[in-house]
């Protein structure tokens, strides 16, 4: 629950603004990107997200040592992931 | 599994553990404590212990949201969910973690709606699927995922959505590192401040525990080099007579946080008076509630609680472990009574807390070796002092 997942952001909803698509390990998820309206991402940018949020902007190495990082502790990342997984926030019903 | 041998970075390790090691001050032994839970499993993943000389101890802290929940708050969460007509959310953590009358799976089990959910978003969607049940969300977590119910309490309202509440249990972590500051069973050299809770809070919050208490704080970064590195800033600090709060991981954490988020966050919630945590006790001003203008929201204020504190169980030392007063080996029912299998405490529940990290991880730290060592050398001159008598006696 506390993990911070790195994704890559591949397009700002049109109809959503708040939500991005974002590929997390080759999974795409719609994320909420409104705590980063101060310095939007877009497309190509690394987020680190956060129970369905985007926390903070990040590079690309730092995202890989992220994943680094989750992958290492196992169990947890998995339980993680497979949330995510289920997650569908940007279907309305 | 990986030892520390094969670690990607040992080498760079072994430098900068030299470069440590040639920093302390001989005779003079170090604490330095982990706020985060996140830490506390590089550590014991990566065995970094084992890198440090012997006289750096590093204990480990209250940084794992799950562990700190208490007991009469799961009893409370569960009467919730035993309302008519109510659907309650949680993160996955929080599933097993007992309270007085079980746990939200014993609960599911008994008949009450208990759903699993990645996102407080996805907890708003089942109630925008649900408009003839409450769906309340169990908000969990400290300042990383308080906006996050924050803005899902925002975009509640914005939609005009009734049927939708959080139980908050969100609590802060500077009150609780206060805590430990001002308790009598532990001296502390310094801290290694927490890397998530930072991107929103910043580093400014922590500025007191340099100024007022005199401990150096380094906020770090989750891979074992950026732990290695805040350790190696630390005693840089003590070394050179400075006490400051200094950002290991300025490439993820800004100076001054997340504003967006802070705001969200202060404009849905407000400190509560006091707030029981699991094994620290009562802190006040610890943990946040719905403010009046989004009491709509608010679980607390929809429904009636019992409210009862509840003791933790004798046997279980998830009190001590939360402070660093114990590791978490030295807790009396540590994998005999309780494992993650049949948990007793929270610190064996949650993935991050530290029981859990060090049951799952089974590393054997250079203490337990020690200990294992002494052991066998007792052995060993016993066997000898045995041998010397037959000897003797045979004479």
């Amino acid at each position: 629950m506390c993990l911070g997942i790195p994704g890559e952001v591949i397009e700002i909803l049109p109809d959503q603004p708040d939500l991005a698509k974002v590929d997390v390990s080759g999974v795409k998820r719609a994320i909420n990107i409104g705590l980063l309206t101060d310095d939007p991402p877009v497309p190509g940018d690394w987020i680190l997200i956060h129970v369905g949020f985007a926390l903070s902007k990040i590079d690309e190495q730092e995202a890989k040592a992220a994943m680094d990082f989750l992958i290492g502790i196992g169990q947890a990342y998995e339980e993680e992931i497979a949330a995510l997984l289920e997650s569908r926030i940007d279907e309305e019903t | 599994m990986r030892y520390v041998d094969e670690y990607r970075d040992a080498e760079k390790a072994r430098a900068l553990a030299a470069k440590i090691a040639a920093l302390c001050e001989p005779g003079r032994h170090y604490k330095f404590m982990e706020v985060c839970g996140g830490h506390t499993h590089t550590i014991y993943k990566h065995g970094l212990e084992d890198y440090l000389p012997e006289s750096i101890s590093l204990v480990h802290g209250p940084g794992c949201p799950v562990c700190v929940i208490p007991m009469g708050r799961v009893d409370d969460a569960i009467a919730l969910a035993e309302q008519p007509n109510v659907i309650m959310t949680s993160f996955g953590d929080m599933m097993r973690v007992p309270g007085g009358r079980g746990s939200f799976f014993d609960s599911s089990a008994a008949g009450t709606d208990i759903r699993m959910v990645y996102s407080p978003l996805d907890s708003l969607k089942i109630a925008r699927q649900n408009p003839d049940k409450h769906v309340i969300f169990m908000a969990i977590g400290f300042e990383t995922t308080a906006p996050s119910t924050a803005m899902t309490v925002l975009r509640a309202a914005a939609e005009g959505i009734e049927n939708f509440s959080i139980f908050c249990n969100h609590v802060t972590i500077i009150p609780a590192i206060k805590a430990i500051l001002e308790s009598p069973d532990l001296r502390l050299d310094g801290f290694i401040g927490p890397g998530h809770v930072s991107t929103v809070i910043g580093c400014r919050p922590y500025e007191f525990i340099a100024s007022e208490y005199g401990k150096p704080l380094v906020t770090a970064g989750f891979e074992p080099l950026d732990i290695l590195q805040s350790v190696y800033m630390l005693l840089e600090q003590l070394a050179q007579g400075r006490c400051e709060v200094e950002n290991q991981y300025s490439r993820v954490v800004p100076w001054d946080g997340n504003t967006v988020a802070l705001r969200a966050v202060g404009e849905v919630m407000e400190l509560r008076p006091y707030f029981e945590w699991r094994g620290l006790g009562f802190i006040s001003h610890s943990a946040l509630k719905v403010r009046e203008r989004y009491a709509a929201f608010d679980s607390e204020r929809h429904f009636e609680l019992p409210g009862v504190r509840v003791a933790d169980p004798k046997a279980c030392q998830c009190g001590e472990v939360l402070k660093g007063v114990l590791k978490p080996w030295e807790c009396k029912v540590f994998g005999t009574a309780c494992t993650p299998e049949t948990p007793i405490g929270t610190c064996m529940v949650s993935s991050e807390g530290a029981c859990a990290a060090y049951y799952n991880f089974g590393r054997f730290s250079r203490q337990r070796v020690r200990e294992a060592t002494e052991v066998h050398q007792i052995g060993v001159h016993q066997r000898q002092a045995d041998a010397h008598q037959i000897g003797a006696s045979q004479a």
